[in-house]
């Protein structure tokens, strides 16, 4: 099922409010010219977040799976950098085909191949931050919820670790922590028991970055096959780009509407 | 250039205040703040020192949920904020973890007997890219600029 | 037609405190299985992120529903107004709660952060079914206490049909909530079938009644206690009746699957080339669990014979826990369906790579835990039946209560 309509019909339907646009702008305007100065860092420009997050924006991936690379890592590695899933060590003892499947993974890289065409297809798999998650309608204490500005997260002070949220989720994004966790980076606290997936790089968001470790890495690898952006604005690059290509959701027939799109297959 | 000048001429009033600090307060009563962390070269904490010995925990608390729901990273009572602070740098530069029994939070809960598992995810001590900035506004309220951690050694990156 | 009188268990000291010794033991060795895995994680276990639900959950429904099924018992004789079961009201009741708690635990302790249970009980997030099963669970514990209650005590006599009834509903809501765990969950396609709650339904009574039978049996026995042929072969008959419908469940349950073709993959894969869940399919769930079961109750001479009647029982619960293994664990191992019309060459999360599913064995520990929660519940009984009069002194022919009730009250569906 492809969308060609994406600029109306998709994940922009959720009404975008129009007023806080000129701020928007604003920031954009700060974005663009921070690209062109390649010395200023970002942060600088925004600042840590001092106002609650609103549904101004939402946040969404447009994978363009044409230009994701077979054999490439790139995402992968700067996710586990990114978020100290490369801390994670296996306790001794544990059978490594086993704990292969018990890390923790955030984003993975799948292969697929068309069965009527015999196309190949490569693509990065993560949380696809639903604006109907399943996982937070089924978690039992609310721990799971989704950010005003659409990224679905854990809140893992009330995560009672039932797992439910794994067995809900379509597209096995989440991760559940299976071992004791030592030395944690600052900004991303993760631990023993607990269940996690890709938050959309948030402490970049309140920080205002503009992107995530993943799309930086993409980029830098020269592939350009992730852009990431506000798809409630109309001008973002995301918007531009979902307006060019034809896309798709995964799993679109569960109708979550997703805010990751898969271009190109 | 200038910025660091005003920095280190304020760490250095700093450091010269906690000595005279430490010899009032040893006088006056036992303090839980460690000598060899950041907060022992300060003099006030990021609220006033009784209330914060009371209501830390509210403060945290209430904290935590503006950060993980309304993602709101510019407040002074951040947990990263406290870490930051109070963390003891041994002499070779290593932080201990801040919940160790003899240290700053482990101390006091070991003898107030308050089971904190706060750290089973949480970083005892500052970790990793970002743990400046995550301190940033704590320090900003009183006073400084960031942690010095981020600037004095090069763990920042 | 005398009046039943309720005793205490009576079986010898010796003999009742080796009981609890054993059973006490079991408990402990699941408590330090239970810290082993609270210390170390879960890596200790065989579940993983693909399946994420593991042989804990397995005991833990299983119980649940059984304790909802063990209750059946006590509402034919209130409800559906069966005199001749009125007598097997009490224990029907304890052992529903005893299961339950048995079921909670294993549930609980499996949790991730399980200290956090107080957030559990104190947040809840009203549109998942998770967290009205605890709503489900704590009423089912209060509602089958009312209801000892009022099978106990004269005082309570008024009331108890009331509460009998209410005890029905709320224990088909328990069971259907149960079943909805599953069968609201979209993503995994051998879940996403509304029949699940039913089909849970059923095998709570099958289940339910079965784990009654040999409670009762072995109870009696111990303590030279009588039972009739009558009250026996009825609830023989009903066993019957309630693995018949579990089959055709089952049956149903395939059978929608098939109308779409989108999931000929999964009932092929489950039924042909599963591997342990195949085999789990067809030899726990429908030849120990059913047709052999089948075969004893409706054959004519072991079908009368006690020993053989038990086996039937303990069959049943062999293949209960085989199907709840294929339900829980089989749908989890099956991989998810992301990309339709493509294979999957390669993945960094076993994603179902050439279709293949995600492995699990289940580790001491959990299996442990598992058996934990099972002499939990039959500690509690064991300790109830001892202290209180649960059971009653006679179940033979000649003290029991006529079939039907002496205004002729028909009873329809009371065996349905
Ligand atoms: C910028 C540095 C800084 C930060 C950030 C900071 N503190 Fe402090 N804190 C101090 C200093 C300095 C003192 C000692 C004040 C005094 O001597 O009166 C102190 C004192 C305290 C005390 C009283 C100790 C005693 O001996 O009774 C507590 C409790 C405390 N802080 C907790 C916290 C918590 C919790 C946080 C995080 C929300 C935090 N602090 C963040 C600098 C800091
Ligand atoms: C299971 C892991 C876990 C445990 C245990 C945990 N946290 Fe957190 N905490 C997190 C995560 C994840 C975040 C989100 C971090 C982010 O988005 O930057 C967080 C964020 C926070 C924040 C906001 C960020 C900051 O640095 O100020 C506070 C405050 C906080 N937690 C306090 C606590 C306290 C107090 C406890 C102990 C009572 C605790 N946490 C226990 C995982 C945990
Ligand atoms: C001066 C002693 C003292 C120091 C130092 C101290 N605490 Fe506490 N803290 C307490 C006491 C006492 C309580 C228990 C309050 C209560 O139970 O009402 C507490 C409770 C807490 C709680 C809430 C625990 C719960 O179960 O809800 C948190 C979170 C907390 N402290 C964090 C910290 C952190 C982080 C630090 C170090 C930066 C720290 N505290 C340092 C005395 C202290």
């Amino acid at each position: 099922m492809t969308d060609h309509h994406e600029s109306n019909t998709g994940p922009a339907e959720c009404g975008p409010s129009q007023p806080d646009r000129r701020t928007f702008m604003a920031t954009a305007a700060g974005v663009t010219a921070a690209l062109v100065a390649p010395g200023v860092i970002m942060h600088s420009v925004a600042g840590p977040r001092t106002e609650a997050v609103t549904s101004d924006v939402r946040w969404g991936l447009l994978v363009d799976t044409a230009k994701c690379a077979d054999g490439c890592s790139a995402c992968i590695e700067a996710c586990d950098r990114e978020n100290g899933l490369d801390l994670q060590t296996q306790p001794s003892g544990a059978q490594p085909t086993r704990w292969e499947n018990q890390k923790s993974v955030w984003i993975r890289k799948v292969k697929l191949q068309d069965n009527q065409t015999g196309r190949v297809t490569n693509l990065p798999l993560m949380c696809q931050h639903c604006e109907h998650p399943p996982c937070v309608d089924v978690c039992p204490t609310g721990a799971s919820f989704k950010r005003a500005d659409g990224i679905v997260l854990v809140d893992r002070h009330t995560c009672i670790g039932c797992r439910y949220c794994m067995m809900a989720c379509p597209y096995k994004a989440r991760s559940f922590v299976h071992e004791v966790m030592s030395n944690q980076l600052t900004r991303v606290p993760r631990g023993k028991g607990c269940v996690e997936s890709c938050t959309l790089c948030v402490h970049r968001r309140d920080y205002g970055e503009e992107s995530t470790a993943c799309v930086d890495a993409c980029q830098a690898a020269g592939h350009e096959a992730i852009i990431f952006g506000d798809l409630k604005d109309p001008e973002s690059p995301i918007r531009m780009r979902l307006a060019e290509l034809a896309s798709r959701q995964i799993r679109e027939d569960l109708a979550l509407n997703t805010g990751v799109r898969y271009a190109g297959f | 250039m200038a910025k660091a000048v005003v920095r280190a001429g304020l760490v250095a009033v700093g450091l010269a205040w906690a000595l005279i600090a430490q010899v009032a307060l040893a006088a006056e009563m036992k303090t839980y703040v460690v000598a060899g962390s950041q907060a022992a070269t300060l003099d006030s904490c990021v609220e006033p020192t009784d209330i914060m010995r009371r209501k830390h925990m509210e403060f945290i608390q209430h904290q935590r949920d503006k950060t993980v729901h309304g993602g709101i990273r510019s407040s002074k009572h951040s947990l990263s904020g406290c870490v930051d602070c109070h963390v003891r740098d041994e002499p070779d530069g290593e932080a201990v973890p801040i919940h160790q029994k003899q240290e700053f939070c482990g101390a006091c809960h070991a003898f107030t007997a308050v089971n904190l598992n706060c750290f089973d995810c949480h970083a005892a001590v500052p970790k990793g890219p970002g743990a400046a900035l995550a301190s940033k506004a704590a320090y900003q309220a009183v006073g400084l600029e960031q942690s010095p951690r981020a600037v004095s050694d090069g763990k920042e990156h | 037609m005398k009046r039943i009188v309720y005793r205490e268990w009576r079986v010898p000291p010796a003999r009742y405190w080796s009981l609890l010794g054993i059973l006490a033991s079991v408990i402990g060795v699941a408590a330090l299985a239970f810290a082993y895995m609270e210390h170390e994680g879960h890596w200790v276990t065989g579940m993983s992120n693909s399946v994420v639900w593991g042989v804990p959950h397995v005991f833990a429904v299983f119980l649940i529903i059984s304790a909802s099924g063990a209750l059946n018992v006590a509402s034919i004789g209130t409800v559906f107004r069966k005199p001749l079961y009125k007598p097997l009201g009490r224990l029907s009741g304890l052992l529903a709660a005893a299961l339950l708690v048995g079921g909670l635990l294993v549930l609980v302790l499996d949790l991730g952060r399980p200290e956090r249970l107080v957030v559990a009980m104190t947040t809840y997030n009203f549109r998942s079914i998770f967290a009205w099963n605890i709503f489900l669970y704590t009423g089912f514990m209060a509602i089958v206490i009312a209801y000892l209650w009022s099978m106990a005590d004269r005082k309570g006599d008024p009331y108890n049909r009331a509460i009998g009834i209410v005890a029905t509903f709320w224990r088909l809501a328990l069971t259907t909530g149960t079943g909805a765990i599953f069968g609201f969950l979209v993503a995994r396609q051998a879940y996403d079938a509304a029949i699940l709650a039913p089909m849970f339904v059923v095998m709570s009574f099958a289940y339910g009644l079965a784990i009654y039978m040999l409670v009762l049996m072995f109870s009696f026995k111990e303590d030279d206690r009588p039972i009739g042929n009558r009250i026996l072969f009825r609830l023989r008959n009903l066993l019957g009746i309630f693995v018949l419908s579990v089959f055709y469940f089952t049956l149903v349950y395939h059978l929608t699957k098939l109308y779409g073709a989108k999931n000929y993959d999964l009932v092929g894969w489950l039924l042909l080339d599963g591997g342990i869940y195949t085999f789990l399919f067809w030899v726990g769930w429908v030849l120990i669990g059913g047709l052999i079961p089948l075969g004893i109750i409706y054959h004519p001479i072991h079908g009368r014979d006690r020993n053989w009647i038990a086996a039937a029982c303990g069959l049943v619960i062999v293949g209960g826990l085989s199907s709840l293994y294929v339900i829980i664990i089989g749908s989890q191992a099956y991989p998810i369906q992301m990309f339709p019309g493509q294979t999957i060459l390669e993945s960094g999360f076993f994603d179902g790579v050439q279709g293949a599913a995600s492995s699990y064995s289940p580790r001491i520990p959990e299996v442990l835990l598992g058996f934990g929660g099972v002499a939990v519940a039959l500690l509690v009984t064991a300790v109830g039946v001892r202290v209180l009069q649960f059971l009653p002194e006679s179940l033979a022919d000649e003290v029991m209560p006529p079939d039907e009730e002496a205004s002729g009250r028909a009873a329809v569906g009371a065996q349905a």
